[in-house]
């Protein structure tokens, strides 16, 4: 992981990491607050515990996003307190789109293509707020559709079950828009749990997301994601979500928690070291799925 | 509340699910009256049969034992924006008179007195389903004459009708409270008081409403929640109370 951020994260640049709920790899966004990024245009549907994070540690300057919240808790506080009361352009930097709109701007950018059209955000003061959300005349029937820009990253770190050491990806459960953000990235970092042989990959193709040609570092870290969650793996660590409410609310509890569990270990090794009851609690049950029969 | 959305749901319609109380709503319908409710979440699980109450709208439950899991582009695209969406249900921070829903900001844009996270996906739901239900407590604050920031649309701002603005769906005709429910006038687009919850007036309705609240001539009673509503929400479907809370 430390030679991958390294390598392929640098000051400036717009970062993607994405995994809706599921997959969204923790490990990574803790390796670039240790090496201590800067300036990064961070964007993802729900900036979610990591940006918070993020934001926290200084790397972030601007944050294009569709919803910031908790989920299912409340509020991100260490984002609450870099925007409210702040004039736009001050503190942090935001491009607010909803879901759909961030959907389609990875699905433009994955198709090389400038923009993407909608039917959408008519009757809401979201055009009002982010001028880059503008509208298109249809030119087979003429009707007013809304557009949004392609968002191509940077880089674009995905976590998921298991990849070959080429960096054929396979995940299932929840895939997001991991797809499509990985396509539209200039550079993808792949972080898996189990690192397979190519056999495997090529025994169920169905299931792999994201081909090797497109994937420019793999790194295999075990409970990368954790608190988000890999089906099949580990469950989401709902009381770390909780917890995070209280943590980051109070500027220097966020510091703390930064200090002990992000500066204060080398790695994600070392991090579940420090919280040998997380794999314990959060360890997946069994629930195969039938195989299926690829002969001809 | 919950009870009360939960009998707003008919029998196969499909229904886009948020976290939260629409989320218990649905599961509850499911359990009763609904059965063949399919529950489409925005994460991507389609037909979701969740064998413990999901905690986010991304819950791994969702995935376990369902018809379909698919990304978010086909979510947005080949079930929302194609029409496949029965029924969208929505809270927020705020809700107008017009059913427009506040989940950005309260005061400007610009300079925000408080920050809420934003659409999700609120704003296409409001645009697509062919109906949206809202489910919001009463409290001034909460039911401004207007919103501070539209997020999702209602039932149009200065007159404006959706039709007209191009939206497919019908948008929010009812919004389930705590003390009773308001429907959309079908003329002219306004939240009105339509039924009471047991023991309630309509005056207490208009307390927790910053609007002067207008009411159908014959007001409905809304059935409390039966042995059954109520055993399946507090022993089955929320028995840590995560969203029973008040």
């Amino acid at each position: 992981m430390r030679d991958a951020v390294s390598r392929f994260v640098h000051d400036g640049d717009t970062v993607v990491i994405e995994g809706f709920t599921h997959l969204i790899c923790f490990a990574a966004g803790h390796e670039i607050i240790r090496q201590r990024r800067r300036d990064l245009t961070l964007a993802r549907l729900t900036p979610d515990l990591i940006y918070d994070q993020m934001i926290a540690a200084g790397c972030a300057r601007k944050l294009v996003f569709s919803w910031a919240g908790n989920p299912g808790v409340g509020s991100l506080h260490a984002f609450r307190r870099a925007v409210e009361g702040k004039p736009a352009g001050g503190g942090l930097e935001i491009e607010e789109y909803s879901h759909f709109g961030m959907v389609a701007r990875f699905s433009a950018g994955a198709a090389r293509l400038p923009f993407w059209p909608l039917r959408n955000y008519m009757g809401t003061d979201l055009p009002a707020a982010n001028p880059r959300i503008r509208t298109v005349a249809c030119p087979y029937t003429g009707e007013s559709l809304a557009t949004v820009p392609a968002l191509n990253p940077s880089v674009t770190i995905v976590h998921a079950q298991r990849a070959d050491a080429a960096g054929n990806t396979q995940m299932w459960g929840l895939v997001g828009v991991q797809k499509e953000a990985a396509f539209a990235s200039e550079r993808v970092i792949v972080v898996v749990e189990d690192l397979v042989q190519e056999a495997v990959i090529r025994s169920d193709p169905n299931r792999t997301v994201i081909p090797g040609m497109i994937v420019s570092a793999v790194v295999v870290e075990p409970w990368g994601a954790h608190p988000s969650y890999a089906q099949g793996y580990y469950d989401r660590d709902n009381d770390f979500y909780v917890a995070w409410e209280g943590i980051s609310r109070d500027r220097d509890r966020l510091e703390r928690y930064l200090e002990e569990f992000v500066y204060g270990v080398p790695d994600r090794a070392g991090y579940m070291e420090k919280q040998p009851q997380l794999a314990v609690r959060l360890k997946a049950k069994e629930r195969l799925s039938g195989g299926v029969n690829y002969g001809f | 509340m919950a009870a009360v959305a939960a009998r707003e749901l008919r029998d196969g319609e499909v229904v886009f699910v948020g976290i939260g109380l629409p989320n218990l709503a649905c599961n509850l319908a499911r359990a009763t009256h609904a059965p063949n409710l399919v529950l489409i979440y925005e994460s991507g699980a389609v037909g979701a049969s969740p064998s413990r109450l999901p905690v986010s709208i991304g819950d791994p439950a969702l995935v376990t034992g369902s018809l379909m899991v698919c990304g978010m582009a086909d979510v947005f695209q080949l079930f929302l924006q194609n029409g496949r969406i029965e029924v969208g249900f929505l809270g927020g921070a705020q809700v107008d008179r017009y059913g427009n829903i506040n989940t950005t900001v309260i005061g400007s844009y610009e300079r925000p007195a408080v920050r809420l996270p934003g659409s999700g996906g609120a704003a296409e739901i409001a645009v697509h389903a062919r109906r949206t239900l809202i489910v919001a407590k009463l409290n001034p604050r909460a039911f401004p004459e207007q919103v501070d920031f539209v997020t999702s649309p209602g039932q149009g701002r200065g007159g404006r009708g959706r039709r007209e603005l191009g939206m497919p769906g019908a948008g929010p005709v009812k919004v389930i409270t705590d003390k009773g429910i308001l429907e959309a006038d079908p003329t002219t687009g306004e939240m009105v008081l339509a039924a009471l919850y047991p023991g309630v007036t309509a005056d207490d309705v208009q307390a927790g409403v910053g609007w002067p609240l207008s009411r159908r001539p014959r007001l409905a009673d809304v059935a409390p929640p039966t042995e059954t509503e109520l055993r399946l929400l507090r022993d089955v479907l929320d028995p840590k109370k995560l969203y029973l809370k008040g």
